[in-house]
């Protein structure tokens, strides 16, 4: 099978539950939301999927082929990515830094030693694309420090865009974005790859219901429900987890 | 870009004003030369890639001895002796630097002593090789290049060191704005995002370690090849302390800030403990506390620190 293949997958932390025999499949294409309440296990999945964390129990595939004995950074090399839940970027270097250092990396120049970093006019053209697509021109020699939040959430985004993943999973993206600048984040997402399998963990009901075409519903590490918005939209359980839950 | 050739000329201006102004403290002066090539090593290895050690005499001890040994026993040829020492610095970095860079933080810190301590020992028992606590003698290196001979006075020593020094900026220089130093200032900067991009960062430390490891054994190569003397003190935590405190006062991380906080810190130690032998450290350390608490870049950023100070004063006056 094309794309991620995920069967019975589980973690414990000691005693802690926190996935579950998860069956979970992402073809090239598609657009899927993952939603639950706080704790459900959502950023532990996709830390499990990229190789960040270890699982207790089932399988990973990718294209067929077993992922799970490749480490995280062999898994980027596959082309699984993911955001952080938590802006995680080079914050003294600029924001032309930040996407150069993915790009040099992806095409296997990052430990050339007797060069300038931004001597290949093709890997400036790639970084200058990027930050064109995420409107970041006019801030691109600022240090990732002295940006807004929610500018920084672009670079997040344009920084794992930069490594052409096939699998791309966004950690709440738009965790901490003030609600005015949420439509970059949108737009940004919808102008993603036809082919790109995208995978978005979000609590804004707005941006999830923007983007996803399927909607996967995991509480307390279990999926409750898969489905397509309308069904999720109409279903009795989700309609209470989400109106007696946290959010709203 | 203009800066960049600027600011090399001001080294090569530097070295000769302070070779025409003190001729009569060539050697003292040839230290400072070494010792920037020592903290220059650790400025790639904790300035660019964040690596915290306190053992880098580890590796000048190991280039010292290799290069004392070489010219006794080899080839008794400086610029060779300078390559037998970088590769001993290399080998000893290469092969600590695969445990040790699986480690960070204190454990790091502590095995990184230990090393050098460990080194120490050994050459302490090896007496019949390395002439034991009594220090390897008997080191007489060539001429340099053929050409040079080293005289009493320490003409050929200090611009011999004069030019290694130059030479090992010149590379730092280079390699700090390659894909390669770009990526130490990524993984010092956040390691997560650096895996996250792909990249062994187990790797890249260790060949960043490596390469640290080959200058600092450049460094003892060459005060072994100009005192002609080692002494079991080149694997001595001081050295590897006092070469951390010179990186810390210059600024960690810029080139420039290895070559001021070394002058500044051999300078203020020759005059300080000339005039009181006892005190002298108290005033170093009255001036990295200085340093740490107002200029925590180091001294490399008092121009820009003043230029905003001006600044604010201007604007508050009017
Ligand atoms: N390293 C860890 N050790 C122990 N427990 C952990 C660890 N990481 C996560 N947990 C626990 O696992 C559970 C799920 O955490 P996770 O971060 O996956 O939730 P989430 O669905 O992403 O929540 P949120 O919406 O708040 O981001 C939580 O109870 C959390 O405390
Ligand atoms: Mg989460």
């Amino acid at each position: 099978m094309q794309g991620l293949e995920v069967r019975g997958l589980s973690k414990r932390f000691g005693g802690l539950v926190v996935s579950e025999d998860i069956d979970f499949d992402l073809p090239p294409g598609a657009r899927k939301a993952l939603i639950g309440p706080n704790g459900a296990g959502k950023s532990t999945f996709a830390n499990l999927v990229t190789g960040i964390l270890a699982p207790t129990g089932g399988s990973i595939r990718f294209d067929g082929q077993d992922i799970a004995a490749l480490d995280e950074a062999e898994r980027v090399k596959h082309g699984i990515a993911k955001t952080f839940q938590i802006t995680t970027l080079f914050s003294g270097l600029t924001v032309r830094e930040n996407l150069r250092l993915p790009v040099l990396e992806r095409l296997g120049q990052g430990g050339r030693l007797f060069r300038r970093a931004d001597s290949d006019p093709k890997i400036e053209a790639e970084v200058e694309a990027l930050l064109a697509q995420f409107d970041l021109l006019a801030l691109a020699d600022r240090p990732v420090v002295d940006l807004a939040y929610g500018q920084q959430r672009l670079v997040e985004m344009a920084l794992t865009l930069a490594l052409k993943p096939r699998v791309l999973i966004l950690d709440e993206p738009a965790a901490g974005v003030p609600s005015s600048e949420t439509h970059l984040i949108i737009e940004a997402i919808e102008r993603l790859p036809e082919d790109l399998a995208v995978l978005v963990i979000e609590h804004d009901m707005d941006l999830v219901f923007r983007v996803a075409r399927s909607i996967v519903v995991l509480v307390q590490g279990r999926i409750l429900t898969e489905g397509m918005p309308e069904e999720i939209a109409r279903n009795a359980q989700v309609r209470e987890l989400y109106l007696g839950g946290a959010h709203g | 870009m203009n800066r960049r050739l600027l600011s090399l000329l001001l080294i090569l201006l530097a070295g000769g004003a302070a070779y025409l102004l003190f001729p009569y403290n060539l050697a003292f002066l040839t230290r400072i030369l070494i010792m920037i090539v020592l903290v220059l090593s650790l400025d790639l290895i904790l300035g660019l890639a964040g690596i915290a050690t306190l053992g880098q005499a580890a590796m000048y001890g190991a280039g010292a001895y290799a290069a004392g040994l070489f010219a006794i026993h080899v080839w008794a040829d400086p610029v060779a002796g300078l390559l037998a020492g970088a590769v001993a610095g290399a080998l000893l970095a290469a092969v600590s630097g695969a445990v040790l860079m699986r480690t960070q933080g204190l454990t790091l810190i502590m095995l990184t002593i230990a090393v050098a301590q460990i080194c120490a020992e050994i050459a302490n028992r090896a007496r019949g090789v390395t002439g034991g606590a009594d220090g390897l003698r008997g080191i007489r290196p060539g001429k340099v290049l053929g050409l040079w001979e080293f005289d009493f006075i320490g003409i050929t020593g200090y611009w011999y060191a004069f030019a290694v020094m130059f030479l090992v900026f010149l590379a730092l220089a280079v390699i700090a704005r390659s894909p390669f130093g770009l990526s130490l200032r990524g993984i010092h900067e956040s390691p997560e995002r650096m895996v996250a991009i792909g990249v062994s960062i187990y790797r890249r430390r260790l060949a960043a370690y490596t390469m640290g490891g080959a200058i600092a054994g450049i460094a003892g190569a060459l005060s072994a090849q100009i005192t002609q003397l080692v002494s079991l003190e080149s694997f001595s935590f001081t050295l590897s302390a006092e070469a951390l405190i010179m990186l810390i006062l210059g600024g960690t991380g810029r080139l420039y800030g290895a070559i001021l906080g070394t002058v500044i810190f051999m300078a203020v130690h020759h005059v300080a403990a000339a005039n009181d032998p006892f005190n002298w450290l108290f005033v170093i350390g009255a001036l990295v506390l200085v340093v740490v608490f107002f200029l925590p870049r180091g001294l490399v950023a008092l121009p820009a620190s003043l230029k905003r100070l001006a600044k604010g004063g201007r604007h508050a006056g009017s």
